[in-house]
């Protein structure tokens, strides 16, 4: 082993951190960069608001643009009051105890799974055994149970990174646990819990096995929830697969990047506006 | 002497299986300043947390004993956990201010109770600062977020936070460890002002501080009270031996 002065060490260190980060930066900044320039040139209106044609060789994105909004929406409604209902559990509600356990080690295990095992559950149970056929809601149910460890995770670690003494002033004023949870420990633990979300959602938005099977690929105009539709992310996987249109592969990946970028960017307006007051 | 707002019998508290408390028999009148000393581990922040139940919020604790506030005991079926609370305010040994504004920090226990009538309550507000003797500090700046005050002054907010709620006996943990000569003197100002309405139970954060606000001393060690009096009795003329060497300096 080699002795370095703690001179030279000290230089050391930063260096291979900042090129290790700049490294990352600069790979995911790349790929952004790359798609973004080989698919910015087919986004038009057109692109956005026609259905596509011929497979997807002519035509819009509309309806897996469409078929994303609302998988991912009815994904995320479904999941968060079970998600966020379970961390308030975990960290509010019960002390560490076998019921606990079982909890965190089956949303542990959950969140190992690889996602086209969800598919195939979902295939089995929501699309044959609940016989909901491949539609917007069997797909929507299967990525709620997905991203479900996920958003229990994150909710529960902001809930516990809320000072105690927070919850114990509130308590000292004469707070009932409800009120105390709402508003001392609910202001402080939403920019988690919001970020949470935004993790889910993108997981929903990028998904692509597990609503292949579940949400089918249909690329007509869904009229209900149970119809299937297909993603986006469905899309240009069958557009490069079936080699049908690199470039509208292309510009369907790059309307998702941007797309999961504005949720980001809106979702920190609202919290900033509504929730980060007097703080 | 005023009657007694606090008395406790024979109070034994447990940690697990550590005890705290042992067999602590103490009577606490109403309107004067109580102050308990003795060194770290004594029991006396158990003790002031045992007084509005904040050690029910403990898991593993065991009480033993009867505490009476006017004469009901407060660990009885029909006390009411979060009024009792409000009737005993409770003060933190640091400044613990709610990440929120000045204003909706005082407000905080008054909203929780007052929920129908949604008039924000301006003048409770401000009568409680003033008596914390904050008034003059933040009048110009209620909105703006309590974190941004100087801990002499969150501490003196939490004070307010406390008065807001007009309660019967308000308890300080080591209110003014950490704070500045003037704030630690406004607070002490305010509590000599306030014992006129309510019953003060602190454990200063030295002997000096007792000596100057306390009209009565209790000495504690390793969970048991091994002195109590009117103030100067303790200071001049301690019976215990263990009393005279801790105020004296010579332990702890």
């Amino acid at each position: 082993m080699i002795k370095l002065n703690p001179h030279t060490a000290e230089k050391l260190a930063k260096g291979v951190i900042w090129t290790v980060a700049l490294m990352v930066i600069a790979v995911l900044i790349f790929i952004i960069v790359f798609i973004l320039y080989r698919g910015l040139s087919v986004i038009n209106w057109e692109f956005l608001t026609r259905i596509p044609r011929r497979s997807g060789r002519e035509g819009g994105i509309l309806t897996p643009i469409i078929g994303t909004l609302s998988v991912t929406l009815l994904a995320i409604l479904i999941a968060m009051p079970f998600g966020i209902g379970t961390a308030f559990y975990l960290a509010e509600y019960t002390k560490d105890g076998i019921l606990t356990r079982i909890i965190r080690f089956c949303t542990e295990s959950l969140a190992g799974i690889p996602s086209i095992i969800y598919g195939l559950f979902g295939f089995i149970f929501f699309v044959q055994i609940l016989d909901l056929k491949w539609s917007i809601l069997s797909g929507g149910l299967t990525l709620a149970i997905m991203v479900l460890p996920t958003l229990i995770r994150t909710s529960e670690e902001a809930i516990r990174a809320v000072p105690k003494t927070y919850r114990e002033v509130s308590f000292s004023l004469g707070g009932t646990k409800w009120q105390t949870i709402r508003k001392a420990v609910v202001p402080s633990a939403i920019r988690g819990i919001v970020n949470g979300l935004i993790l889910s959602v993108g997981r929903c938005v990028a998904e692509t096995a597990a609503v292949i099977l579940t949400a089918g690929v249909s690329l007509s105009m869904p009229k209900s929830v149970l119809d299937s539709s297909r993603t986006m992310a469905v899309h240009f996987y069958q557009l490069v697969i079936e080699g049908i249109s690199m470039t509208n592969a292309y510009g369907t990946a790059a309307v998702l990047i941007i797309l999961v970028f504005f949720i980001n960017v809106v979702a920190n307006m609202l919290i900033n506006r509504f929730v980060a007051k007097g703080r | 002497m005023n009657r007694n707002k606090i008395i406790i019998k024979d109070l034994n508290f447990y940690y697990d299986d550590k005890q705290a408390i042992r067999d602590l028999r103490l009577n606490i009148p109403a309107n004067e300043v109580f102050s308990v000393i003795g060194p770290a581990n004594s029991g006396i922040t158990t003790l002031l947390r045992t007084l509005n139940r904040l050690c029910d919020l403990t898991p593993g604790t065991r009480i033993e004993g009867e505490i009476l506030l006017d004469n009901k005991n407060i660990y009885s079926e029909e006390i009411s956990i979060t009024e009792l609370r409000r009737r005993v305010g409770f003060v933190f040994d640091v400044p613990t201010p709610l990440p929120m504004s000045i204003f909706d920090n005082v407000a905080y226990g008054l909203r929780l109770v007052r929920r129908k009538n949604k008039k924000t309550p301006l003048e409770s507000v401000e009568t409680a600062l003033r008596q914390a003797a904050l008034w003059d500090e933040v009048k110009e700046r209620l909105k703006s977020p309590a974190m941004s005050l100087s801990g002499g002054q969150q501490q003196r907010l939490c004070l307010a936070r406390v008065l807001a709620l007009e309660p019967e006996v308000v308890l300080l943990d080591r209110p003014c460890s950490g704070l500045d000569p003037i704030s630690t003197a406004k607070i002490e100002e305010s509590l000599t002002e306030l014992k006129k309405q309510v019953t003060i139970i602190i454990s200063p954060h030295n002997t000096q501080q007792a000596a100057r606000i306390s009209d009565r001393v209790a000495f504690m060690l390793d969970g048991r009270l091994i002195e109590e009096g009117a103030n100067i009795e303790v200071f001049s003329s301690p019976k215990d031996k263990r009393t005279s060497d801790y105020i004296t300096g010579r332990f702890g």
